[in-house]
């Protein structure tokens, strides 16, 4: 308390967001130092409350409450429970690794990374940034669904600039229309929500700790979890809502791709279990087999199509669909070892898909096609991106020792316990994404570099290899010591489970 | 007969009346070129104003002044501060027109205009009401059709009176038939006359009806919005931005008052409501629709305006305080949006001439500042945070669920989602199109220092009533207090 | 030394992934450094395990060595690590086979050193499922290995590699599919990965309870087939065993040695850590069908094997008619679990996997060292060799002999054992199975045949395509695999003791 963190993590995207745009346009270079800089401070100081965290008191910490609206019961009110504070850490990884892969390579031959207004995409990716941190260290829904917003217009702006010409326009458009519909359509249920709760217990506030104990009757937890959840996890990709997710990750540039992906499609998922299931969990019974037909179809359905893109962005944007698939099946079985792997998975699938997204970035600005038949041999210019795709590429196939296994366990094992079924058929989602993952590792990075690429594809730079690295990092540690976070997820899923009352 | 009170109820006013009296007398000896200052002069003095009301002229409780005229409250002081405020920024933005800029008696009109809104959002008689609508609105009128000699504008002034004309004419009849039924022009007379059931429910819904008439001219919706996109466009646009901001409040407040003091008789409200409801409902469907299409965006943004009635319109639905108080602040939030997209147009349109979306190609590069600006405007008009809009829509829709308008708060939302269709493509034109011939550098858009001041002023306020919206909100509240 | 001996265990499986760690750092250009680094490396697992193998005590019940460490405490799996006669003879089989599979790649140039750091990683996924006593762990280590198999193939492999190594994968993470959603069924119904707790519990369920809405037997009837595909796609029991063929032929010669030498025993070793323990009741009823495959596996097999032109194809169906045996004792005992013949058959069955480990490694080494300096497998364009190379053609023909099973050389006395322990279990499968060995002769002799003997083939002769004679290194690669198959050929005691006695405390 003594010591505001959460603020300062929230708002120093915010604050150098202000900053960058002050600075003169022309100064490149200096514009993504600031940039840097203020990653780096992110990253560390929420890497310091992750490490700080502590496991045996658990529930939510370092909270800080300010009143912001009382005469509406608005407060900042921030803090973090074994759930989020990992995301926390997702996002200052992301957000670092992005800048460094959007720094790019100014040689004329190669234009890698973002050249085009960099004062520009960095304010407004940090504006982002700062939309993401808020959302997951928010007790408060108003400010949640405040920060919710404004991580997502951001992403608007940065698609339709410095997009993929040919279809950012429509993707940008059908993006955010789809997060908007999604949010303010869970605006209504949160609006609901707390005027419920002000009738039943007569105090005006949006603290999310105490509509926990708001007493919400049946029948309304019924009737709005759905719009909440599915509202939500608009922005989690969950199926038939998923369409807007890979036109979307194609188009954006490389570093918004990850972010995307990598934390925002999180974001949703998190508030989906933060407001759906957290605040309305006699809907969340009541509507579970529904969640989990969705999220069982999303699983096989994203992986197949997945298996028949050709273009290498579109393949991964799929996978995504498939692997959130996995974070909304483990929060559809309500239960400990389900919201477990959840937990462990939105952190994985963040730093996994990250890095696709990256190494997916690097090579389409050096080959200028994404087109698997056309690409091959890449192993030979750019090995390390080789290896940190294999790497990637095997936490997506969950296999053990990286994260992804440690991740896709456990909601197996909670999916057993409420349905067979629905384990037998995701599992053959495994095969699927080992099929397609190897097979275009085979494609793009081995084999013969094709004619036209030789000599003019350039290794990836130095920055590259260390965001490369970071992200690698992560998967590879938590696979081989779950401990890093199974035990701090489990605390925050404990809380999550006596909400729902012991299940 | 006369008391402290009394001269702080209309000190505003007073002031006002005095700041153009100054300006009539100042403004012959300066010479034609120099002119232009009197805009100076004018929004320096509104600001002064402003702050010499907040020192002196701060109501305590609601008392009746002038003899049962005005109501000295809360409510009205805060929307008299909002019209003082968007007439200096009216002011400023109104220098640098080519045909407004050096005229003082454009100033003046404004000033004249200014007066009788502030009287609008005070009067408790319909009698001091029928002047004070009439005292802002003729100003206007004239303001409209300022430029002669172009079609458009003197179309516009042209339409804008005839509607006026029959909008006020009609609502003169409303205010005929409340007489004479009960006897009393006076507002607070009039709800004690409901409440014990002089006057039938039925003749009191036709009453309505009819005033909603006029009310709805001023503020714009649906069915009576024919005017807007016209006037908007052919107006000069500072005065558009006007008309679409400090006209359309004050429409609105006298629209609380009249519905949420003189009418609130509880057999009467669930029909007139629900009326009210598919008003509000039809205007944000039609707003936000009929802005789909518009490449001009002075028209779009006259549609989006009639869209953002209807949203502001669900708080009056809600007929509770919290609603009452959502729609000032809406109100609030809006004005100060609406003006920033105004302003941004006229500064585009001032240094290229032009006026279309597709015109805007390059924006962001010619200008970087003018880019964001619009940027701020426009998301916040589509409700996004960190900007004013969000809050003021969250706050009308919390009111519209509390008030059981489940469906209504339905509506709005969704078409809120088609307002950011048409607001985020306007943006695509400003950051990622090209000018033609991609040269923008040697295109820049100087911003003269009047705009300049105007506009960096109104997107701190639209970020400051999104983020810190305590102050604001408590003001609304306590505004909407006085009417409960 | 005391840290060494009370962690034995983790130290042989995880020195090679550290070493391979390591590797990382060193220059990629200084191939001779890294070939003797990964050798020197795989070196020690051999001494451990030779150590612990010395120090193992035979008639002790239960796992020695064990180690617990804990890993995923959320879900209660930890890392548990044990031996018994049974794990120590294959971790011995491991640790011995990779430092010659490692010798034996010397040839390879390309990217040598993730070539070496794949084989190391792949050598500690191997030993972590004979070591592992935790069901988690097991499958953990049995994903792992196949990763690194897959790029062995697909990076070093010959022309077909691609659709090869992708059969591979696909397969046995298919197969595997069905094991993970066993472990994954076992792990919800106890809330434990371990071994020895999970045997115990399973087994002593009341079969008229109902789990997850399904009877205690259709429950265990299900996961009792997908750990049986799981393994026999592994094994590979015929008719899951269309991968094998490819992946052999395909695989760089290393590869094809371990996969043949180790990979296939992970299948036959979960048959026998797992399925017979956890599931008795299960493997007397379903030891009929099982026998028919292994017996459809020998014939066929051989069958199989008689017709191929390519010489490593040969080779690489030879295993599924070797396998095949060791299916088939796995079978008699799962029908007649206890008894005497059913401990004769798997210590048969275990000796056989060790045997085919030595043989079939070495036989794949041999097709390797003439196709290098050939650069053919077909066995058309081979013929009278021998006068060439008459080495190499005493140690092929030794080694094949052992292969065809000739008495006095190991194969023979693993055959004979298997045979003898199911021959009162299954008569008519053994009596069939007969026959397919009658065709092991017929296959290894052809191939014999057409290397070594009949009119030379001129080509090979002279000039530039002349043949050379196998070099030091390689008889160094072959001559530990010659020594054991003669050593147990002749003296099989050492080996059957530790076995025997594993089998029967298991059984």
């Amino acid at each position: 308390m003594d010591f505001p963190v959460l603020s300062i993590i929230t708002f120093t995207p915010i604050v150098a967001a202000l900053i960058m745009l002050a600075m003169p346009a022309n100064r490149k270079n200096e514009v993504r130092a600031v940039a840097l800089a203020s990653a780096s401070f992110a990253l560390i100081l929420s890497a310091w409350v992750y490490f700080n965290y502590n496991q045996t008191a658990a529930g939510y910490q370092f909270i800080e409450k300010y009143d912001w609206l009382p005469a509406l019961g608005v407060s900042l009110h921030f803090g973090v429970d074994g759930i989020s504070a990992p995301l926390v850490l997702l996002t200052g990884v992301v957000m670092f690794t992005g800048v460094l892969i959007s720094w790019g390579d100014d040689n004329p031959h190669v234009m890698a990374g973002i050249q085009d207004r960099p004062r520009e995409f960095f304010a407004f990716l940090f504006i982002l940034a700062w939309g993401v941190f808020g959302v997951f260290v928010s007790l408060d829904l108003f400010m949640l669904i405040f920060f919710y917003e404004i991580a997502v217009f951001p992403m608007y702006l940065l698609i339709v600039i410095w997009g993929w010409s040919v279809t950012r326009e429509y993707a940008a458009m059908k993006l955010t229309l789809y997060l908007l519909i999604g949010s303010v359509i869970a605006l209504v249920g949160a609006l609901a929500m707390y005027i419920v709760q002000y009738q039943n217990t007569g105090a005006l506030t949006f603290d999310m700790l105490k509509m926990e104990s708001a007493g919400f009757s049946q029948s309304f937890q019924i009737i709005w979890f759905l719009p909440v959840f599915l509202g939500f996890a608009v922005l989690g990709g969950i199926w038939p809502l998923h369409n807007w997710s890979p036109d979307g990750h194609v188009a954006a540039p490389t570093a918004v791709s990850m972010f995307h992906a990598g934390v925002l499609m999180k974001l949703g998922a998190f508030a989906a279990l933060r407001v759906g299931i957290m605040l309305l969990p006699e809907g969340a019974k009541y509507w579970q087999w529904l969640i989990m037909a969705f999220a069982a179809i999303a699983v096989v359905y994203g992986a197949y199509i997945a298996f028949v893109q050709m273009d290498f962005k579109y393949m991964v944007g799929f996978s995504s669909v498939s692997h959130m698939g996995l974070v909304m099946l483990g929060f559809a079985t309500l239960n400990r070892d389900g919201l477990l792997g959840s937990g462990l998975q939105m952190f994985s699938h963040g730093a996994m898909t990250a890095l696709f997204f990256a190494v997916v970035g690097m090579i389409y600005d050096r080959a200028h096609t994404r087109q698997i038949p056309e690409l091959g041999g890449m192993s030979k210019v750019m090995p390390f991106a080789a290896v940190g795709f294999i790497i990637g590429g095997l936490v997506s196939m969950g296999m053990p020792l990286f994260s992804g296994f440690v991740a896709e366990f456990p909601i197996f094992m909670g999916v057993w316990r409420e349905h067979w079924l629905v384990a037998v058929v995701c599992s053959i989602s495994i095969v699927i994404t080992a099929a397609y993952i190897m097979r275009n590792i085979r494609q793009v990075f081995f084999g013969d570099l094709p004619e036209k690429f030789q000599g003019h594809i350039t290794d990836i730079t130095f920055l590259d290899k260390v965001a490369l690295t970071t992200l690698c990092l992560f998967m590879i540690v938590i696979g081989l010591f779950p401990k890093f976070m199974a035990p701090m997820v489990q605390t925050g899923v404990d809380y999550v489970l006596r909400l729902l009352g012991g299940s | 007969m006369f008391s402290s009170t009394m001269f702080a109820s209309i000190l505003p006013e007073i002031l006002l009346l005095l700041l153009g009296m100054v300006i009539l007398i100042v403004e012959p000896f300066w010479k034609e070129e120099k002119r232009r200052n009197v805009g100076w002069l004018t929004a320096g003095g509104l600001i002064a104003s402003i702050f010499i009301s907040l020192a002196f002229a701060q109501p305590g409780e609601p008392t009746s002044a002038l003899g049962g005229m005005i109501r000295f409250d809360w409510f009205g002081f805060f929307f008299k501060m909002l019209f003082m405020f968007a007439g200096a920024m009216t002011a400023l933005l109104m220098m640098d027109h080519q045909r407004l800029g050096a005229r003082g008696e454009a100033y003046l009109l404004l000033l004249a205009s200014l007066i009788g809104m502030n009287l609008m959002a005070v009067s408790s008689d319909l009698i001091m009401l029928f002047l004070s609508i009439e005292t802002a609105s003729i100003p206007l009128y004239v303001l409209a059709g300022f430029m002669l000699g172009d079609d458009r504008s003197t179309e516009a002034g042209f339409k804008y009176l005839l509607f006026g004309i029959l909008a006020t004419t009609v609502m003169l009849y409303g205010f005929s038939l409340v007489f004479g039924f009960s006897g009393t022009t006076n507002l607070y007379q009039l709800a004690e006359m409901f409440r014990v059931g002089a006057i039938t429910p039925l003749a009191a819904f036709g009453i309505l009806a009819l005033i909603l008439v006029g009310l709805g001219f001023k503020a714009a919706f649906v069915p009576f919005h024919f005017w807007a996109p016209d006037v908007y466009e052919g107006a000069p646009t500072p005065v558009a931005g006007f008309l679409s901001t400090a006209s359309k409040a004050a429409g609105y407040a006298v629209l609380l008052r009249l519905f949420l003091v003189a009418f609130p008789n509880p057999s009467l409200s669930a029909p007139w409501t629900l009326t009210l409801a598919i008003i509000a409902a039809l205007s944000m469907v039609v707003g936000n629709l009929l802005a789909l299409p518009q490449t001009n965006i002075k028209r779009l943004l006259a549609y989006s305006s009639i869209a953002h009635t209807g949203y502001t319109l669900i708080g009056v639905v809600a007929f509770t305080q919290l609603g009452a108080a959502s729609v000032i602040f809406y109100l609030a939030a809006y004005i100060l949006t609406n003006l920033l997209a105004f302003g941004v147009a006229m500064a585009f349109s001032q240094a290229t001439g032009l006026e279309n979306l597709e015109d805007y190609a390059g924006l962001s590069r010619r200008s970087p500042l003018l880019g964001l600006m619009m940027l701020s405007a426009f998301l916040s008009l589509t409700g996004m945070p960190p900007f004013g809009g969000f809050v003021a829509k969250v706050v009308v829709f919390a009111a519209g669920i509390q008030a059981g308008y489940t469906w209504l708060v339905i509506i709005g939302v969704l078409t809120s989602v088609v307002g950011a269709y048409y607001y985020l493509n306007a943006l695509k034109f400003v950051y990622l199109r090209r000018m033609p011939g991609e040269d923008e550098a040697s295109h820049p858009i100087p911003l003269s220092r009047p705009y300049a001041l105007a506009l960096v002023a109104l997107t701190i306020g639209v970020i400051l009533i999104g983020t810190i919206f305590a102050p604001w909100f408590n003001w609304a509240d306590a505004g909407a207090l006085n009417l409960f | 030394m005391n840290f060494i001996s009370a962690h034995f265990l983790s130290l042989i499986l995880f020195v090679p992934s550290l070493v391979a760690v390591v590797m990382l750092f060193l220059p990629k250009d200084e191939t001779k450094l890294l070939r003797w680094f990964a050798f020197g490396a795989s070196l020690i697992p051999l001494l451990l395990s030779l150590s612990v193998w010395f120090q193992f005590k035979a008639f002790a019940p239960g796992f020695q060595f064990q180690e617990r460490y804990d890993w995923y405490e959320a879900i209660n799996s930890s890392v548990h690590l044990g031996v018994d006669g049974l794990s120590l003879t294959m971790v011995l089989l491991t640790t011995l086979l990779t430092p010659l599979a490692i010798l034996a790649s010397f040839s390879v140039a390309e990217k040598v050193k993730a070539y070496m750091m794949l084989f190391l990683f792949l050598e500690t996924g191997m030993l972590g499922v004979f070591m592992s006593l935790d069901l988690l762990v097991f499958f953990v280590f049995w994903e792992v290995g196949l990763v690194p198999m897959y790029f062995l193939i697909n990076q070093w492999g010959s022309a077909n590699r691609n659709y090869a190594s992708m059969k591979f994968l696909i397969y046995t993470m298919g197969g595997s599919l069905g094991l993970l959603l066993a472990i994954q069924l076992l792990g919800v119904l106890f809330g434990t990965f371990d071994l020895l707790a999970l045997t115990q519990r399973w087994t002593s369920l009341d079969p008229d309870s109902t789990l997850l809405g399904m009877s205690v037997s259709q429950v265990k009837a299900i996961a009792f087939w997908a750990f049986v595909i799981a393994f026999a796609i592994k094994v590979p029991v015929w008719p899951f065993h269309t991968w094998l063929p490819d992946a052999h032929t395909e695989a760089p010669t290393a590869g094809s040695m371990i996969l043949a030498g180790v990979l296939l025993k992970l299948g036959a070793y979960g048959f026998l850590r797992l399925i017979l323990p956890l599931y008795p009741f299960e493997a007397k009823i379903f030891a009929g069908a099982l026998a028919f495959l292994a017996t459809a596996a020998i014939v066929f097999g051989a069958f199989a094997s008689f017709a191929q032109t390519d010489f490593k194809r040969l080779v690489a169906y030879s295993s599924v008619n070797h396998m095949g045996f060791v299916v088939l004792g796995i079978a008699a005992a799962g029908l007649a679990s206890g008894t005497n013949d059913a401990t004769i058959a798997l210590d048969g069955a275990v000796l056989q996997m060790f045997n085919h480990g030595l043989s079939a490694a070495g036989m794949f080494f041999l097709v390797g060292v003439i196709y290098e300096r050939t650069h053919t497998r077909n066995l058309e364009e081979y013929g009278g060799l021998f006068p060439l190379v008459p080495v190499y053609g005493g140690i092929l023909i030794f080694t094949s002999f052992a292969s065809l099973g000739l008495p006095g050389l190991n194969g023979f006395i693993s055959e004979f054992l298997v045979v003898r322990g199911v021959w009162p279990i299954f008569t008519v499968y053994t009596a069939i199975s007969m026959l397919g060995l009658l065709f092991t002769g017929a296959y290894v002799l052809k191939a014999l045949k057409n290397v070594l003997h009949g009119p030379m083939n001129e080509h090979w002769a002279h000039g530039e395509h002349k043949l050379t004679e196998i070099n030091a290194r390689e008889i160094l690669v072959m001559t530990p695999l010659m020594v054991l198959i003669l050593w147990i050929g002749v003296y099989p005691a050492w080996i059957l003791d530790v076995i025997n006695k594993a089998m029967m405390m298991l059984y």
